[in-house]
């Protein structure tokens, strides 16, 4: 998949406490790549996510995103410095997040959830904004909701206008973090082909999932994460089949019986 | 009970000032504490404590003891302030730290995700308090902020103490010069009522119509 | 500032802050418990009462609430006597004001706390048979007592703060005694600067003393 380098993680380290988060990651992700991150909860996959938006900080490493670092801006010196929240937003601009819960603004109409970041961030105005907020409302399927509240959704639904809002910004690299894990599961389908759609028209992404016949359909790349660290990533084929990595056949055993 | 209603002119004057001094306390309170509560759950660490300290001291000590503290202390810092002045300062200040913890309680309500949902489309600081959060805040902020004003107005009858001609005072006043205490306690009773009760009718009705339209 | 810190007085006079303390507490306490009487009384009388007597509690609810302790305290001290021709001392016509003041405040608190008992508990009482009086005592009360503590805990400590407001009518609390040194010495900051933390320190602490308290209740 050559392509250029998206997404850059080098050495990434993060503690809460006494607890080593991530323990040393090194990841790259290049343009139109769909990465998907498995393994066991507290194994760190979610936390990386919330690294690259910088929801969370991380201690030691680097990430960049299309080049720039996410986390810091150079102090003069070579001294590293927190970025500030002007400059974090203009980076998160550029990179798109969906939330497990979902998180529409419950005050907004599901138009109106798309448009916030198009008017205030893009600076569209009103009309062009409204416009590209109908378009991917209804390409996600949800072309009769404009008007209607979070509140008036279901959860499925609710996920694709969670989906909407974050493609309509344009952005380089989409986040997904198990978002279908809050789902009935008859809910689950409609929003995983949604994802494969934005996978199949280029979109590069990298996604924390449990749906493990997603990440062998989808995935260009699935990698296996625990203990903070990425213990091996490869081919779905590679991976998912493996008879080498000892840890991963225990992980996908377990998975395998919750799904009995 | 007719002499009393003679004396509503004389008390009317007091109850102007009664609505100035709340007025210009509610507003007072309202951007500070608006300001510090904002601070004190978005702000940097090192503000926390102190605004925290601030809001459980004056929460702490009774309204009476700050006003005698501010009235009496202010004049040996070489600050001359009038009468009204000082009182409106320990009320403002007072009501601040009240204010501060409804903004707070408001603040907190909100559930984290909203906040990092307005991160992740790129939207500043600003823009996030301005169209995410104030948005759904302001009805878990306004019933217990009307209640605040309530108190605003019923502790501003304690500059009657300090001399400040209020509806207070101005009762007192009266009673003083026809020495018939119940009628003119009553009277100003059913006033102090009136506009306290208007006001926590608003917050109920306000209560009820947030819950109807947004849920 | 030309001000020397000077204490002597204070602690000359340090028994009047003391023993105002105590009186203080002795007054919340009083008044507290007069007013879960009262406002258990009436809240109960409210949930089973017709719409008479829900009109009549909730206008002494709202009458009460509305108007400053201020106003009460020279209605009862000052006012009640004119038309009764009786007098009674100042603590005791403070008592009744705050007594008065703390049901009214109570009976709302109350209220929640009867609503918010499950059904199921109720239900659970009738199907063993009690009667309305064994279910009130036995099922409803004390599971209301749990459920209200906290805001039991919050309505005595402001009593507590209230209790300043008797010094306007002479009563030898804290904030009088506080105040009788201010005057006859003008060691304003220092007077001030040793009331104030103990209406600090006393308010908080019986704010964590009640709230350990409550913890017990919970757990069991």
């Amino acid at each position: 998949m050559g392509g250029e380098l998206v997404v850059q993680i080098r050495g990434v380290r993060k503690s809460f406490g006494a607890n080593q988060v991530l323990d040393g990651v090194d990841l790259d992700v290049h343009k139109g790549e769909v990465v998907v991150v498995i393994g066991p909860s507290g194994g760190g996959k979610t936390t990386l996510l919330r690294c690259i938006n910088l929801l969370e900080t991380y201690d030691e490493g680097s990430i960049r995103v299309d080049g720039v670092e996410v986390g810091f801006r150079d102090g003069g010196n070579g001294v590293r410095q927190p970025r500030r929240d002007r400059e974090l937003a203009r980076i998160r601009a550029d990179i798109g997040m969906v939330f497990q819960l979902f998180n529409l603004f419950p005050h907004l109409t599901a138009r109106e959830n798309v448009m916030l970041g198009l008017r205030k961030v893009r600076g569209l105005s009103a009309v062009e904004a409204r416009q590209t907020a109908e378009r991917w409302l209804t390409r996600v399927g949800l072309g009769d909701k404009f008007e209607s509240l979070p509140s008036q959704l279901s959860g499925g639904q609710q996920q694709r206008v969670g989906i909407a809002r974050a493609v309509a910004m344009g952005p380089k690299v989409l986040l997904l973090d198990e978002i279908t894990s809050a789902l009935d599961p008859e809910l689950v389908g409609e929003v995983l082909s949604v994802v494969q759609e934005l996978a199949r028209d280029g979109m590069t992404m990298i996604v924390v999932t449990h749906e493990m016949t997603f990440a062998r359909d989808v995935a260009t790349r699935i990698v296996f994460m625990e203990a903070g660290r990425i213990q091996i990533q490869g081919t779905p084929r590679e991976v998912l089949s493996t008879t080498g990595h000892d840890r991963l056949k225990a992980f996908l055993a377990r998975i395998e019986m919750k799904h009995h | 009970m007719l002499f009393a209603l003679q004396s509503l002119p004389f008390l009317w004057e007091g109850l102007l000032l009664t609505l100035e001094v709340s007025a210009l306390v509610v507003s007072i309170s309202l951007v500070a504490g608006i300001i510090l509560g904002v601070g004190i759950v978005y702000g940097p660490r090192w503000l926390y404590w102190p605004i925290r300290m601030y809001s459980d001291v004056l929460r702490g000590i009774p309204l009476l003891v700050l006003i005698f503290f501010i009235y009496y202390a202010l004049p040996l810092a070489s600050i001359n302030f009038t009468n009204f002045v000082s009182v409106v300062v320990a009320l403002s200040a007072f009501e601040t730290a009240h204010i501060i913890e409804v903004v707070r309680g408001a603040l907190q309500s909100i559930p984290r995700g909203q906040n990092e949902a307005a991160k992740s489309i790129g939207l500043r600081f600003d823009q996030r308090l301005l169209y995410v959060i104030a948005p759904q805040a302001v009805r878990r902020f306004l019933p217990p902020w009307i209640n605040a004003v309530v108190d605003t107005v019923k502790g501003s009858a304690l500059v009657s103490l300090v001399g400040i001609v209020d509806l207070m005072l101005a009762i007192q006043q009266v009673i003083g010069r026809t020495y018939k205490p119940m009628p003119l306690y009553v009277l100003g009773a059913i006033m102090y009522f009136i506009i306290n009760y208007t006001l926590s009718s608003a917050s109920r009705h306000l209560e009820a119509r947030y819950a109807y339209i947004r849920e | 500032m030309r001000y020397h810190l000077d204490f002597g007085f204070i602690w000359t006079h340090f028994d009047r802050l003391t023993w105002g303390l105590v009186l203080s507490l002795e007054l919340a306490i009083l008044s507290i418990f007069i007013g879960m009487v009262i406002g258990l009384s009436l809240a109960l009388a409210y949930t089973s009462g017709g719409r008479l007597v829900r009109g009549a509690v909730a206008g002494y609810v709202e009458f009460i609430r509305n108007v400053p302790l201020l106003l009460l305290v020279y209605l009862v001290f000052y006012g009640v006597p004119s038309i009764e021709g009786f007098a009674y001392d100042a603590t005791t016509s403070f008592v009744i004001t705050l007594s008065v003041y703390a049901g009214a405040t109570l009976v709302e608190v109350f209220r929640a706390g009867l609503a918010a008992i499950p059904r199921g508990l109720i239900d659970a009482g009738k199907a063993i048979g009690l009667t309305g009086w064994q279910r009130l005592i036995a099922v409803r009360l004390p599971t209301m007592i749990r459920i209200v503590l906290p805001s039991l805990s919050n309505a005595f400590v402001s009593l507590f703060k209230d209790t300043s407001l008797a010094s306007v009518i002479a009563v030898p609390e804290l904030t009088y005694g506080a105040q009788w040194i201010n005057t006859n010495s003008f060691r304003i900051i220092e007077v001030w600067a040793v009331t104030a933390p103990m209406y600090l320190v006393t308010g908080y602490g019986l704010l964590f003393l009640l709230q350990r308290l409550e913890r017990r209740f919970v757990v069991h």
